[in-house]
């Protein structure tokens, strides 16, 4: 067996007065040993992040340490001082974040930054520290090591920041790494690269690796050891492959389940509706930022063709900055085109005016991705749903007892009508949401991104919920998102998106066994855990 | 850089302003009551009839308005901003004669106010909900109510009247004929009162919003990443966050420099600074528009000035702005 | 905004605020009852000293501070709400069409707004007072002339922030109109800022019109804080008393506005509730 590199033995953590539960990590034990790497996994709120902080003493105001030991290298972390602590801070554990954006001052150069640790725990001099740097950079495939380094953190790309915070963590050659949802914020095929350069970089220094995620995909690709975290109380923990296959708490079993398989599910086939909507060299550039609009625009469309038949469901599938929500935007005309034509039911509805356009408003409704800012926070659940209806007409009360049989058709209780957005879960927020568009009684539903801020058991239940009643009420459904699980498990076509341009098009078995175009091969590769077969829970089931 | 070309384009974007306030001022001569002429001699009637036949030629009262207005421009530009009856004298000259005054006035209070605001606003944040917080918090409240002419008025019976420390008015002791470093302290000690006055209100002002500022950078992730280095909170403090903090004080101070010379005016007033805004009191007495109007075109520009000076401090120090 | 009210009492530096806030008022509506005699009455000797006759001495004329004081409260309060009511008014049409309309109304009204943040406000305050001659209406529009522009970039902020957030599309999406989206989700939902905001603008207005007044230009009618302090600058070295008084009505009346609006600021506004 490897080293033992640190304990934690019975950790609690407390959290402040008030807050949902007494503590936010509760007799947590887990061994990382050398060369390895722990996956810590949780929905949000398991108390995972916190468990991680709590290692470097980085908890946030209020929340302590109430119990336990945190052995690292003969010493009990949660005994030391913040000034003993700041010693093996940078030097010894290193660690990295969510959000290289915001974890980077943003007034500091990157050289300097990384450089700081170097000050701050070595005697090397400036000049010293500077090629340091600049090797540290390269250690990390950044190019162009020396203008990285002179540059600032908001002229460098998400991957480009996080690869200059894994150089700063690893600039001493620390005995642990503890990497907090490293790879969340970023597209999947930067999400793969990063994923691989920790491995790799691990294997090469033999460093311990605490790392926490939310997504099993993530897990099968990195994982040697695994620990599953439900609110704040360990429920499993294992090598990669005995949790993965063959889990024994069901709580466990039914996460693995949630998650959507890299397999296109068996469907009846069914012939081709008409088109419902449907764009025709649709294009729009936004122009560049900056007080003469000069230099490039972006070019978010660049004449798109697309159909959306009746009664199918359309995947538009693509990474951030593909224009794949411009597109689903300007299909509801939520966003003017520059040149181009929208067609709804072989009508254009590209020129119209906000009055002319309110009877086809009917026709296609959308659905949001954030659950907070998709609903009003000043208006009750009953006004949310009703505002619809009675925009288009109907009598306010009328309208608000519909809205009470809608909450129940999204499986909520009508009960929930009379409280305020703030009220509910994410998940139930976007049931909410659901429950708005279907009040006008739609023929094309567009979706952007609906599940991919919820947690994973969430996520299946709201995907169920978009099948049924989409079934249910003969719908045609636009599906915008960047999980080409969750696109496989719902969509019958798949647009593939990339520069404001669709680059594949196809049914999802046609995507997935067959893909043409290498940016789609490239995302496939690029899926976190696409080599896990993903068997057995399926057949818990 | 392009940084530096954003500059530039305030640069550009100064001079409209300069244009505006003429087109202001033109418009405020034709709301005011009365024939135009009368208006730019002076309201009171104390013009003589041929200086007011002389002012009706010169800017074309006898034309069409859009006219008028060329010719207004025409002569400010030409940094012709009329003459003051009453004085005696052009107002430019006149504004030119005070300026230095007022500048020293100025400078000194926004200087000590940042500089000090500063300080206490980081000295407050760092002691949060202590005592000390609490004191400067509330000196901060007091000082941010008080009127800069009243409190003038106080300093001058407390140090001037009951203590006799200071002089009361005026910018130096002239009767006793002091040069070189003597007279740089009487200057100085002429100086104290005015200041603190002026400068008062705006340190409570900058002290409240680096408070509030620093308390936010608080809960910034990137001083998490810093602690995570391994690197002291004192440090962490004065390196990272006291930048980050700054810019909205300096953001602040921008936006505040057109009030500095309104309170300026009030403060020479109290003090008899002779300043432009002892010239503003006076020509305010005799409503010598004309001269108001001058005052108010230059300090306007001197405020743009004041402006594109923080501006370029700003993109010294926050490497995201550009172009 | 129960809740927010709910908060706001538990400030209890805000409540004192109020508390001042409501003497200040009851003063107001008291004076003619105490001073039957008025602000500029002639009542006894001139430059007495505070004593138990005139609580805060006579002036050079011989007129009560006192009763002074309580009649420059009523003229302070009408000028300063009157004033910062007109601006949050003007700011909030003018930030609200540039906010809601974008393009080029918003790069026009937001150069304008700026370049009336950037001229000296005082100094245009004056000439206006001038212009129009000194009076109680024309020292409402001189403040209001130059207190609108931060409302207008505060209410302008809100809306483009508010108007990129998903329920507004999710509303527009729903073929709401231009008015609908404005007063049923962009007001109300920028309302309590704005309230926030422009209670403090009450304050400023109340400073601006003070130093206007002691500058000679209130209306010479209206007795006021500024008009006593301006007059009682000459016999400042034989009577502190005639200027100190209302100062400190000053100090105290924006101080306590202060209070209640930076109470309001954290009541209402959620996201400063942290700090």
């Amino acid at each position: 067996m490897s080293d033992v590199v640190l304990t934690l033995d019975n950790l609690t953590i407390g959290l402040p007065k008030g807050a949902d539960r007494a503590a936010a990590v509760s007799g947590l034990n887990l061994t990382l040993r050398a060369g390895e790497v722990t996956c810590l996994i949780g929905e949000s709120g398991s108390g995972k992040s916190l468990a991680a902080r709590a290692i470097l003493g980085l908890l946030p105001p209020r929340v302590t340490v109430t119990g336990g030991a945190i052995a690292f290298d003969g010493q009990d972390l949660t005994r030391l001082t913040q000034k003993q602590l700041a010693r093996i801070r940078g030097d010894r554990i290193g660690m990295i974040f969510q959000e290289p954006m915001t974890a980077l001052n943003p007034l500091h150069s990157i050289g300097r930054q990384i450089g700081e640790v170097l000050a701050i725990h070595t005697a090397m001099g400036a000049t010293a520290r500077r090629a340091r740097v600049e090797k540290l950079l390269a250690d990390v495939h950044l190019p162009e090591p020396s203008r990285i380094a002179r540059s600032y953190p908001h002229q460098l790309s998400g991957g480009q920041r996080q690869r200059a915070m894994i150089a700063m963590a690893l600039a001493l050659d620390p005995k642990l790494l503890i990497a907090d949802e490293p790879t969340t914020a970023l597209d999947v095929t930067t999400q793969a690269q990063i994923l691989r350069l920790i491995h790799e970089l691990q294997r090469e220094h033999g460093t311990a690796v605490l790392f926490i995620t939310h997504d099993f995909g993530v897990v099968a690709d990195i994982a040697d050891q695994v620990a599953v975290l439900r609110q704040g109380e360990m429920v499993e923990s294992g090598p990669r492959d005995a949790v993965l296959n063959a889990p024994q708490h069901p709580y466990t079993k039914a996460l693995l389940a949630a998650v959507p398989r890299l397999a296109v599910p068996v469907r009846p086939v069914e012939a081709q509706g008409l088109v419902v909507l449907e764009s025709i060299g649709a294009r729009k550039s936004y122009a560049a930022k900056g007080w003469f609009a000069r230099g490039r625009a972006t070019r978010a469309l660049d004449g798109v063709d697309v159909q959306l038949h009746r009664g199918e469901t359309l995947g538009l599938v693509g990474e951030s900055g593909s224009g794949k929500s411009t597109l689903a935007r300007a299909m509801t005309r939520l966003l003017a085109i520059d040149s181009g034509e929208i067609i709804l039911n072989g009508e254009s509805i590209t020129q119209l005016t906000t009055k002319a356009l309110r009877p086809y408003r009917q026709k296609i409704q959308m659905i949001f991705q954030d659950p907070y800012a998709s609903l009003d926070p000043r208006q009750r659940i009953v006004d949310v749903i009703a505002e619809g209806p009675i925009i288009h007409g109907a009598v306010p009360a009328e309208a608000r007892l519909r809205a009470r049989d809608l909450l129940r058709l999204v499986g909520l209780d009508p009960s929930a009508a009379e409280r305020f957005p703030h009220e509910f879960s994410g998940g139930q927020r976007q049931r909410i949401g659901i429950a708005r568009a279907l009040a006008l009684q739609p023929e094309v539903l567009v979706a952007d991104e609906p599940v991919s801020a919820l947690d994973v058991s969430v996520q299946a239940q709201v995907l169920d919920l978009l099948a049924d009643i989409k079934a249910k009420l003969g719908l045609s459904m636009l599906f915008v998102t960047h999980d080409l699980r969750v696109a496989l498990q719902i969509c019958d076509r798949i647009a593939v998106m990339q520069h404001g341009a669709i680059v594949e098009l196809g049914t999802a078995t046609a995507i997935f066994t067959a893909p043409r175009h290498p940016y789609t091969k490239a995302l496939f590769a690029a899926v976190p855990g696409a080599s896990w077969n993903q068997s057995i829970p399926a057949a818990a089931e | 850089m392009r940084r530096w070309r954003y500059f530039g384009y305030r640069l550009l974007f100064a001079l409209p302003v300069v244009f505006g306030i003429l087109v202001l001022n033109f418009f405020l001569i034709r709301l005011a009551p009365g024939d135009a002429a009368s208006v730019l001699a002076g309201e009171s009637g104390a013009a003589s009839p041929e200086y007011t036949e002389l002012l009706r030629q010169k800017f074309g009262l006898d034309r069409p308005v859009i006219e008028q207005f060329f010719l207004y421009i025409a002569n400010a530009l030409r940094f012709d901003l009329g003459f003051s009856f009453r004085n005696d004298a052009p107002v430019s000259e006149l504004i030119l004669a005070r300026l230095g005054p007022t500048l020293l006035l100025m400078l000194a209070a926004f200087s000590l106010a940042v500089a000090f605001g500063t300080l206490l606003g980081v000295l407050a944040a760092v002691a949060r909900n202590s005592w000390r917080d609490a004191v400067i918090s509330v000196a901060t409240l007091i000082c941010y109510a008080t009127p800069v002419f009243w409190l003038g008025l106080m300093l001058i019976v407390v140090f001037s009247v009951n203590l006799a420390w200071l002089p009361t008015s005026g910018f130096e002791d002239i009767g006793q004929g002091y040069e070189g470093w003597e007279r740089g302290v009487d200057i100085a000690r002429h100086m104290v009162m005015p200041v603190a006055a002026l400068g008062l209100f705006y340190l409570a002002l900058y002290t409240r919003v680096m408070r509030a500022s620093m308390l936010e950078q608080t809960g910034m992730d990137y001083v998490v990443t810093a602690r995570a280095k391994g690197q002291s909170e004192g440090r962490i403090m004065l390196g990272h966050m006291l930048r980050n903090a700054f810019l909205p004080v300096l953001t602040m101070a921008g936006v505040q420099a057109g009030n500095l010379i309104g309170g300026s005016v009030v403060v020479e007033t109290v003090f008899g600074w002779p300043g432009i805004g002892t010239l503003a009191f006076n020509a305010l007495q005799s409503r010598d528009l004309n001269l108001l109007l001058g005052i108010f075109f230059i300090s306007a520009c001197l405020v743009v000035a004041i402006n594109l000076i923080v501006e370029a401090l700003t993109i010294a120090l926050d490497p995201r702005i550009q172009a | 905004m129960g809740a927010g009210l709910k908060r706001f009492a538990r400030n209890r530096m805000a409540l004192l605020g109020a508390c001042v806030i409501l003497i200040v008022v009851a003063l107001t509506i008291m004076a003619p009852f105490l001073f039957p005699a008025g602000a500029f009455a002639l009542v006894g000797p001139a430059l007495q000293p505070p004593s138990a006759r005139f609580w805060l001495g006579t002036d050079a004329l011989g007129r009560d501070v006192a009763a002074g004081v309580a009649e420059g409260a009523r003229t302070s309060l009408l000028i300063g709400m009157s004033a910062a009511m007109g601006a949050v008014v003007l700011g909030a049409v003018i930030g609200g069409l540039a906010g809601y309309c974008r393009g080029a109304v918003d790069i026009v009204l937001m150069r304008i707004t700026e370049f009336f943040q950037t001229i000296p406000a005082f100094l245009l305050a004056m000439l206006l007072v001038v212009i129009l001659s000194p009076s109680v209406l024309s020292v409402i529009i001189a403040i209001t002339a130059v207190s609108w522009p931060g409302i207008a970039r505060l209410v302008r902020g809100e809306f483009v922030a508010l108007g990129g957030r998903e329920f507004i599309l999710a509303s527009a999406g729903l073929g709401a109109s231009g008015p609908r989206l404005v007063f049923v989700h962009l007001l109300p939902n920028c309302l309590s800022s704005i309230i926030a905001v422009g209670s403090l603008l009450v304050a400023t207005a109340i400073l601006l019109e003070t130093g206007l007044a002691f500058l000679g230009l209130g209306d010479p009618n209206v007795m006021s804080w500024g008009l006593q302090i301006s007059a009682g600058r000459v016999s400042l070295r034989a009577a502190w008393w005639v200027c100190t008084f209302p100062g400190i009505a000053i100090l105290l009346t924006v101080l306590s506005i202060n209070l209640v609006g930076d109470g309001l600021n954290e009541a209402l506004n959620p996201r400063l509730r942290e700090r």
